[in-house]
């Protein structure tokens, strides 16, 4: 036999040489990101949660290039060591929600019947309750900080990545190569994670960058709140409700803990957008 | 728009609701810790605390207090606030009407925004100006609105005393006043989303067949912009609000909570802060209802400009 079978489209890889500008310096972004994270120590010789009542309140300055709190802590110190905070926050607020949803979606879309319909009026039930009341709702109900908001977030999160996961197996299902790969007697097991899947994750991966983003976000909301992480914890949302009776006179406490969560917001919104760039199928 | 179609998009919202009251009734008696002990202080005696939960009817099976929940709402009773001793209805009744103007207000003013804003960046796609709105609007995207809203609140209220730093006023030139930065802070986050997807629609109509046909009628581009493109774009519109009604209800608990706003938002927090069950239990049964209806009234709108839209 020798008539060609449609084979599976080629995965599209991002090509290094058309790399969109807005994923290059995303990626930058990030990389500095990491690095404060892992190793914050190497920017800063101060401890985030030592007290130094020499040091209170000062203004930006030499020592302190960020100022000192009501405690003497060192803000730039705070910020540096919250990236670890945040990005976990980022990481597991989406973690859960992308692996769950998407494998749910890609076996909602590929099986149908009961599945599809039960998952979907449970997403029906999810999506009429405002996504940070419901969080913060479970959050109530769990009590506050860090663990049980992911509990919260993945209880919820996961209903956007099951949507895009099961409209592009649904398509996906019946293109060429789909069919192909049933006609030559594969298991439906092995059809669906080893050829259609590879080939609808895509949307999937692309709202997972925006997901982070919104991940932090959320996180830093629910801190600012009182009912995400905790203080003393150098978390960014906790550090800007730790400033804001300090706006007038001291206004650097607030400041530059959000300018942070805003940094770390820009950046994963340009890998997605990067992403969704390089990614796209070009027709 | 068949009468048929909205009879089945409401005759939908019945078991949605229903599992929407099972969810939060389980949800909230999942709570740990006892409000009894929580309301009365650690001085109580058992036998005053045992006292208090027969008189709130919290020492009854989990069924009969649902039964008594699912009975009550059919009488439009939502119970008791534990800590204000007001009914939770009409502490809900007074409060919805800040939250109703605050998330109104914050859309037109987003939609004021991103309306103009997307079709100049569409006009003008691929130069400088487009990349200066989708860079200005990226950026609003990250800004946290907890965040946005402090730094307004203290530049314009507080340092330059342009807006009052709380409350809500008297009188409705009084609302828009007191309530301006908040819906500012709401709107810009809301325009950052609308202008995403407006900018492409909006791209998609200036290249369509019939925009060409305009032009080569001889129709100025006044009149090609205000009946086709912006037209378009306020259809598109209506429908992106509907599905950012959610976000926009969480934007407002924030919002309210920055600003000291006497809505159902800041009354949410507070709720949860104090263990007041029945408050927290009436918001969010509230809050899916206003999401449900706002998506009712988006398909039924869609379904009237576009009969396409039925068949989904």
């Amino acid at each position: 036999m020798t008539t060609a079978l449609p084979s599976s489209p080629a995965r599209v890889r991002p090509k290094w040489r058309s790399l969109k500008p807005t994923l290059l310096i995303g990626t930058v972004l990030l990389l500095i990101l990491l690095l404060a994270a892992l190793f914050p120590q190497l920017f800063t010789p101060y401890s985030p949660t030592d007290f130094d009542y020499t040091a209170i309140l000062s203004s930006p300055n030499l020592k302190h290039p960020f100022g000192t709190d009501n405690f003497g802590r060192d803000i730039f110190s705070r910020v540096i060591f919250g990236t670890r905070i945040d990005l976990q926050i980022a990481v597991f607020t989406t973690a859960f929600p992308f692996v769950f949803g998407t494998l749910l979606g890609a076996l909602s879309g590929f099986q149908g019947r009961w599945l599809d319909a039960l998952v979907g009026r449970v997403a029906d039930l999810v999506v009429v309750f405002p996504f940070l009341v419901l969080v913060i709702a479970i959050v109530a109900v769990l009590g506050p900080g860090l663990n049980n908001m992911f509990l919260a977030v993945s209880a919820v999160g996961w209903v956007s990545y099951w949507r895009l996961t099961r409209g592009e197996v649904l398509a996906q299902k019946k293109a060429e190569y789909a069919q192909a790969a049933q006609v030559l007697g594969y298991s439906p097991a092995r059809v669906l994670l080893r050829h259609i899947l590879p080939n609808a994750v895509t949307p999937a991966v692309v709202y997972l960058m925006t997901d982070m983003s919104l991940g932090i976000l959320l996180g830093a909301s629910l801190g600012y709140l009182g009912l995400g992480a905790q203080p003393p914890t150098p978390e960014w949302g906790v550090m800007v409700a730790d400033g804001k009776n300090f706006m007038v006179t001291a206004w650097w406490i607030g400041t530059f803990p959000g300018l942070a969560l805003t940094l770390a917001g820009v950046t994963f919104s340009l890998i997605g957008d990067g992403l969704a760039d390089a990614l796209r199928p070009k027709s | 728009m068949s009468s048929a179609y909205v009879l089945r998009r409401l005759l939908q919202i019945i078991p949605l609701f229903l599992a929407v009251m099972v969810l939060i009734f389980v949800l909230v008696h999942l709570i740990p810790g006892d409000p009894v002990s929580t309301l009365l202080g650690d001085r109580a005696t058992p036998d005053i605390v045992a006292r208090a939960n027969k008189e709130l009817g919290l020492d009854r099976p989990l069924v009969v207090q649902f039964g008594f929940f699912v009975n009550g709402l059919l009488h439009g009773n939502l119970g008791e606030s534990i800590n204000l001793k007001v009914s939770v209805l009409s502490l809900i009744a007074d409060r919805l009407p800040v939250t109703l103007f605050l998330t109104v207000y914050a859309a037109v003013l987003g939609v004021l925004l991103a309306v103009p804003l997307a079709i100049l960046a569409a006009v003008r796609r691929n130069t400088w100006v487009d990349a200066l709105i989708r860079g200005f609007f990226q950026f609003g995207l990250s800004l946290p609105v907890f965040y946005l809203g402090l730094q307004l609140l203290t530049l314009l209220g507080a340092r330059l005393g342009l807006f009052p730093i709380g409350g809500y006023g008297e009188s409705f030139g009084d609302h828009l006043y007191h309530l301006f930065l908040p819906a500012l802070t709401l709107g810009l986050n809301l325009a950052a989303v609308l202008l995403r997807t407006l900018r492409s629609s909006v791209i998609e109509v200036l290249t369509a067949e019939y925009v060409d046909f305009a032009r080569a009628k001889g129709l100025k581009t006044w009149t090609i912009m205000t009946r086709h493109v912006l037209r378009n774009a306020l259809i598109g519109t209506v429908t992106l609000l509907g599905l950012n009604i959610g976000a926009l209800i969480g934007g407002a608990v924030i919002t309210e909570t920055v600003f000291a706003i006497p809505g159902v938002g800041r009354l949410m927090v507070d709720a949860i802060f104090a263990r007041d069950y029945p408050v927290v239990q009436g918001l969010t049964l509230t809050f899916a209802l206003l999401v449900s209806l706002v998506f009712l009234a988006t398909d039924l709108i869609h379904a009237r400009l576009d009969p396409r839209a039925e068949v989904a």
